[in-house]
């Protein structure tokens, strides 16, 4: 009795934490030779009113992920939950999730406001709560005076809280989101991150956001799921997700990152010993959810998690300076290593201009603890 | 939703561009000159005031038209035509929508591709054929099983080659139209009835409205086929009129020929808006 609880107990949590669970999900295209597994064995659970993304290059699943959240396609096998509940045979009209597509899709024949009615109408609602509701959303998303104009006169950016809108007012128990923000131009894209945020955290509702723009995934997710090939990679917090990498994929598609091939020596409770190219010995984190082995591994450094140095000999890394890339707020600086292997540098600009290195020195790299990222592949 | 319209250039760039070319001009006044002219003179000679259709006497004036109205037998071929037509085009479209719906939405099937090419070829076949082969059919329908629907033959044959010509609209406005506003309507709790009721039908309706000018020309000036299925008491305008130039010619046969001109532009001109006004609606 004792024995069996903790395997039952987290489970009955997370069950009614979790407002969609994806349970061993696989969806392939096509059959026999040219089959395509664009969803391959896919496990995870969104929680509770989360901002939860998914974020991949394209072909990576991610998309028809999110359609069959939508009930759009259907699993081939495992299956959806939703708040508990089997929802994988459901067709979309009757699965309580909205989405905002990414050409928006409104209804070229429709005003903006029945636009936004829409859901409501189909939910059989009476006239004056959608009215109401409609109204509100219009507030909501900030378009009042565009109300009785039609979608088409309307510019890209108010299509686009329109499709919000939309979606958002039969209040669905999660909102779906595909690249809702890519046809926009950047300046409007920053605003609508900064919106969308505004409109999860008021609604209260879950979001799952699809994208392949990993700034907008760390910035605007509690948690991001980053997929490759059919496969969910490595799930954690915008931090986890770009402090501690599990695999090189992850750690080469969020952000800039030095590889570098190491010895791990010996490992306690996830901080391992590694020695790098140059023979120094570091601390390391490692990953997760994998068991690690001593013998060859691969590491990572963010650019920014080292430090240049004149002081050869207390350096953990020697090189060369290659090219030095000066940005403004910060200089990003190519070596080459010892060893061979380019390793970048990322320093914050100070008005103290003597501590800038030039091109062609010998110069040295510290790493502070907490800086070398254990890889499990 | 893109903006369709193209600038076109007001200046001459230099660049060889088709429009300024010399002899542009002149070619396209030709070619509008060879279309119209024989019509408006037909339809200039439906007023004469004496007995020719080539040379004009007396004051422009109704008579042939007077004339005409008081033909019964212009009327009764007038009203089988109205009958067949609007019999015709209704199915017709009816069929085509659905056909379009079938072969452009919902799960692929094998043969989907064959179905295209089955729907069209009739467009290819001589009418003739088709004509001579639709006779036999009836005409084995009559002496086996002794069916004749009567003027429900000439209804049925035209339904039938109507079809393709009604589909054709309406397949490309429906493989235009992006297929995920129905997911979005679905989306939105629309049953699949609701999302083709609000959603894809709305849509459809200048793919609609074409098809069912093509279909009402193709059927009211129909010649070739008719003239092959008509039996007794089911002569139709073109046949009437067809008819008539084996008598006398007067300027009535043009009054009638701009009568049946003005019934076919009425109604491409009326199609024509019903499609634009949906279209500007939504694009």
């Amino acid at each position: 009795m004792h024995g069996q609880a903790p395997s039952i107990a987290p489970r009955v949590a997370a069950a009614g934490e979790a407002a969609i669970s994806i349970e061993r999900v696989s969806k392939s295209f096509g059959g026999g030779e040219d089959i395509v597994r664009a969803v391959d064995d896919v496990s995870l659970a969104i929680r509770k009113n989360e901002f939860f993304t998914l974020l991949g290059p394209s072909g990576c699943g991610k998309t028809t992920l999110l359609r069959l959240i939508a009930g759009f396609e259907h699993p081939t096998r495992g299956r959806l939950l939703l708040d508990g509940q089997d929802i994988s045979a459901l067709p979309p009209f009757k699965r309580p999730v909205n989405t905002v597509f990414q050409n928006y899709a409104l209804f070229p024949h429709m005003t903006v406001a029945q636009n936004i009615g829409f859901g409501l109408e189909m939910l059989g609602k009476p006239r004056a709560e959608i009215s109401a509701t409609v109204d509100r959303m219009l507030k909501l998303v900030r378009m009042e005076e565009l109300k009785n104009r039609r979608t088409s006169q309307i510019s890209g950016g108010q299509q686009q809280r329109v499709a919000l809108a939309r979606a958002l007012a039969p209040q669905p128990k999660v909102l779906l989101l595909d690249e809702p923000l890519s046809a926009l131009d950047f300046k409007l894209r920053k605003d609508m991150q900064i919106e969308l945020k505004r409109l999860q955290h008021e609604t209260g509702i879950t979001f799952v956001f699809v994208t392949h723009d990993q700034e907008e995934a760390l910035t605007m997710s509690d948690r991001i799921a980053v997929m490759n090939k059919g496969k969910v990679l490595q799930i954690g917090s915008p931090r986890d997700i770009y402090d501690r990498p599990a695999e090189r994929f992850v750690a080469n598609f969020i952000g800039d990152t030095n590889f570098l091939d190491a010895e791990l020596e010996s490992f306690a409770s996830g901080i391992g010993t590694v020695r790098l190219p140059s023979g120094a010995r570091m601390n390391a984190s490692l990953p997760v959810d994998a068991a690690v082995s001593n013998g060859k591994v691969s590491v990572v450094v963010r650019p920014e998690h080292a430090r240049l140095t004149r002081d050869l000999a207390s350096a953990a890394l020697k090189g060369k300076l290659d090219t030095v890339v000066y940005f403004g707020t910060d200089t990003h600086y190519h070596l080459k290593l010892a060893s061979g292997e380019p390793f970048m540098v990322r320093q914050q600009n100070t008005r103290d201009g003597a501590a800038a290195f030039a091109a062609g020195e010998d110069v040295g790299i510290t790493l502070s603890d907490n800086a070398v990222q254990v890889l499990r592949d | 939703m893109a903006d369709a319209t193209t600038e076109v250039p007001l200046v001459r760039t230099g660049a060889f561009d088709l429009k300024w070319q010399p002899g542009f001009g002149v070619a396209t006044m030709v070619c509008l000159v060879l279309l119209y002219a024989p019509m408006i003179v037909l339809f200039v000679f439906s007023f004469n005031g004496s007995d020719s259709i080539t040379r004009w006497g007396g004051l422009p004036n109704w008579h042939w038209y007077t004339e005409a109205f008081a033909d019964q037998e212009f009327r009764s071929a007038a009203m089988n035509t109205i009958k067949i037509t609007v019999v015709a085009t209704i199915i017709s479209t009816l069929v085509a929508t659905a056909a379009a719906i079938g072969t452009t939405r919902g799960r692929r099937f094998a043969g989907q591709g064959a179905i295209y090419t089955v729907v069209n070829l009739p467009l290819m076949v001589p009418e003739i054929i088709t004509a001579i082969a639709t006779l036999s059919f009836f005409s084995l329908l009559a002496q086996y099983a002794g069916i004749n629907f009567g003027i429900g033959n000439l209804m049925l044959a035209h339904t039938v080659f109507c079809i393709p010509f009604a589909y054709m609209p309406i397949r490309a406005r429906l493989e235009g139209m992006d297929e995920r506003l129905e997911q979005a309507a679905a989306d939105l709790y629309a049953t699949p009835w609701q999302a083709f009721k609000r959603v894809t039908l709305p849509l459809l309706v200048p793919g609609i409205s074409a098809g069912t000018a093509l279909a009402f020309i193709v059927s009211f000036d129909d010649f070739t086929i008719t003239q092959l299925v008509a039996g007794p008491g089911q002569t139709t305008l073109p046949l009437y009129i067809w008819a008539k130039t084996r008598r006398p010619l007067t300027p009535e046969l043009n009054a009638m020929c701009t009568i049946l001109l003005a019934i076919s532009i009425l109604f491409v001109v009326g199609s024509f808006l019903i499609a634009n006004r949906r279209r500007s609606k939504t694009e």
